[in-house]
């Protein structure tokens, strides 16, 4: 079993993790006070050369897009994306209910170093308990003066609010949220121009997940070398790994990125129930396409999972024992994403909806063998044709899922096809 | 350039103020508390205050769930349908439970106004499930005791 010590989950099982004094008691804040004596640009290459890459889902490497910021811009924003809603996953809730400071500090650091004075969190609207918890820690920041003017005699300056977001899934693509930060409609915008160019209200703007925020203070600290030093060829750091479906023990896992999902599925997470085998896995949330059984030794790795067919995605771990019905498990995937479709690409609004009436017809035993090539029309009609990823995403489950568990799809067809 | 420029108002524009728009998500939250939904008065004053046009009000208020343009129950159920709690065998056998017990369907409200039911997307507590919000209290590992303790509550507070 691979060793290793939690660095990003260190602080959530503590009591009262959630409070400045724990957090600080713990060594916070020290990572920013080292940033603030290193240039900006040197920020940048540290986190550059960590290796770091995104944790909601694209991967974009993290250092790479803080440098596309154009220094001579006169006003740049920071985003923080606390929109977590990928079905599977529940890692930033976590960090932001128990360790919010952790998050603070990332994004205190971040700030600094593309040259952002202003930070928004964009938070879920269902998550209440982390609205009150970022609250408390941004108003507990201000006052022992980790935000706000002169940042600890720094010269910078930063402030940051809190906005709760009020239920659309959508608003977790960066260009959406920045929609819906400017109170308007949370519909993707195309790009380019990429908001670290162009954002909110068209100014430099980098969107950040929770989880990579998190990473940043460790990274300061300890150095790009060390962090560099974990994980495999181009997926560097821990991960936290959201573990759901039918495993003895569910749960937030932290570990190095390149660990099977073997040793995640049998030997963290407890085994599959009811000692069961595993038939599917959906290895990074709902929008990544499913894994089989014979694939479980692939390691959980942006370069690995891509050539085994699916994405690391946010990690969130979906398992499914083999009395699983991969039909409505389909279904259900599908008629989340047409619900959250926005409706602005035509693709997506209008083709999602056909592939679920026709999957509902063929759960239904209604469907003529005709289907299979009908949905697969559908999904080419969709995939990559839609301003958001979100078109090829809803489409990832359906066109693995039949082509993985074919049997499955074809037994529902009447006796008389 | 991005598509909006040539429908949005450029900042600074004398017609909508960008700071003042931005407020507008808060805005609802707070119109939405008095009643429990928006009613057409609240979106009409909404709109007044942060110099808006009614029809950008309803524009952005419809794009959202959690904003009800419709009366609700006092207390509103969430249940979760995301796929980690129907594999946690949640989801439709809770919001089926509960709705059995309160003799609603998902999307009414129980003829005392006390009880809504909803079924929801993913509440990110998959690694809990199955999982439901109650206004905006969040219940996980749901079972059938635990379900009855909380509508029980529920229901000596009504």
């Amino acid at each position: 079993m691979t060793q290793w010590t939690p660095v990003l989950l260190a602080n959530v099982q503590r009591p009262n993790s959630e409070k400045i004094g724990t957090y600080l008691d713990g060594g916070g804040y020290q990572a920013l006070r080292k940033a603030l004596q290193m240039t900006p640009d040197e920020v940048i290459a540290e986190v550059k050369n960590s290796g770091l890459r995104g944790r909601g889902g694209a991967g974009f490497p993290t250092g790479t897009k803080w440098s596309f910021v154009p220094k001579d811009a006169p006003v740049k924003y920071l985003a923080v994306n606390t929109d977590e809603g990928e079905p599977g996953t529940f890692k930033d809730r976590l960090i932001v209910e128990r360790d919010p400071h952790a998050i603070l500090e990332g994004v205190i650091i971040a700030a600094y170093a593309v040259g952002a004075q202003r930070a928004f969190v964009y938070i879920r609207g269902e998550f209440f308990l982390g609205v009150k918890r970022w609250i408390k820690a941004i108003a507990d920041a201000y006052e022992y003066g980790f935000l706000g003017k002169d940042i600890l005699g720094s010269g910078f300056n930063l402030d940051v609010s809190v906005h709760r977001g009020a239920g659309a899934y959508i608003c977790g693509e960066e260009t959406a949220m920045i929609e819906s930060l400017e109170g308007k409609r949370g519909e993707p915008r195309l790009k380019p121009p990429y908001p670290a160019q162009e954002g909110l209200w068209y100014k430099p703007t980098i969107v950040q997940n929770c989880e990579t925020l998190a990473n940043i203070p460790h990274i300061i600290e300890r150095g790009a070398a060390w962090y560099a030093g974990i994980g495999t060829e181009q997926s560097k750091g821990p991960k936290i790994f959201c573990v759901s479906g039918h495993v003895n023990r569910p749960g937030n896992y932290e570990l190095p990125l390149g660990v099977t999902l073997r040793e995640i599925i049998e030997e963290h997470a407890g085994g599959v129930r009811y000692g069961r085998k595993v038939k599917a896995i959906i290895p990074g949330g709902a929008s990544t396409p499913m894994l089989t059984a014979d694939q479980l030794d692939v390691p959980m790795a942006f370069e690995t999972l891509q050539a085994a067919g699916s994405a690391l995605g946010t990690g969130a771990v979906i398992v499914m024992d083999e009395e699983t019905d991969m039909v409505e498990v389909t279904r259900r995937i599908t008629r989340f994403f047409v619900h959250e479709s926005c409706g602005e690409c035509t693709p997506c609004r209008v083709g999602g909806q056909r592939i679920l009436e026709n999957l509902d017809r063929l759960a239904a035993g209604q469907a003529e063998p005709a289907i299979m090539q009908e949905l697969d029309r559908l999904s080419q009609g969709i995939m990559g044709l839609t301003f958001c990823p979100m078109g090829t995403g809803m489409c990832e489950p359906i066109t693995s899922g039949m082509r993985l568990f074919r049997d499955e799809f074809t037994a529902r067809f009447p006796e008389s096809a | 350039m991005s598509r909006n420029d040539s429908t949005d108002p450029p900042v600074g524009s004398a017609l909508i103020e960008p700071a003042k728009q931005a407020m507008l998500l808060s805005a609802l939250y707070i119109a939405q508390e008095q009643n429990g939904y928006l009613t057409p008065e609240a979106v009409e004053r909404t709109a007044q205050r942060l110099g808006l046009s009614e029809r950008d009000v309803y524009s952005t208020a419809s794009f959202y769930t959690l904003f009800r343009m419709q009366p609700v129950g006092r207390y509103v159920i969430q249940v979760c349908d995301g796929l980690s709690c129907y594999l946690a065998d949640g989801a439709d056998t809770v919001a089926d439970y509960i709705g059995a017990k309160l003799g609603i369907a998902p999307g009414e409200t129980t003829p005392d106004n006390a009880f809504s039911l909803e079924k929801v997307q993913c509440l990110a507590s998959c690694g809990t499930a199955p999982a439901m919000r109650v206004n905006d209290q969040l219940y996980e590992h749901l079972t059938a005791a635990a379900i009855d303790a909380i509508l029980e509550r529920l229901m000596g507070e009504v």
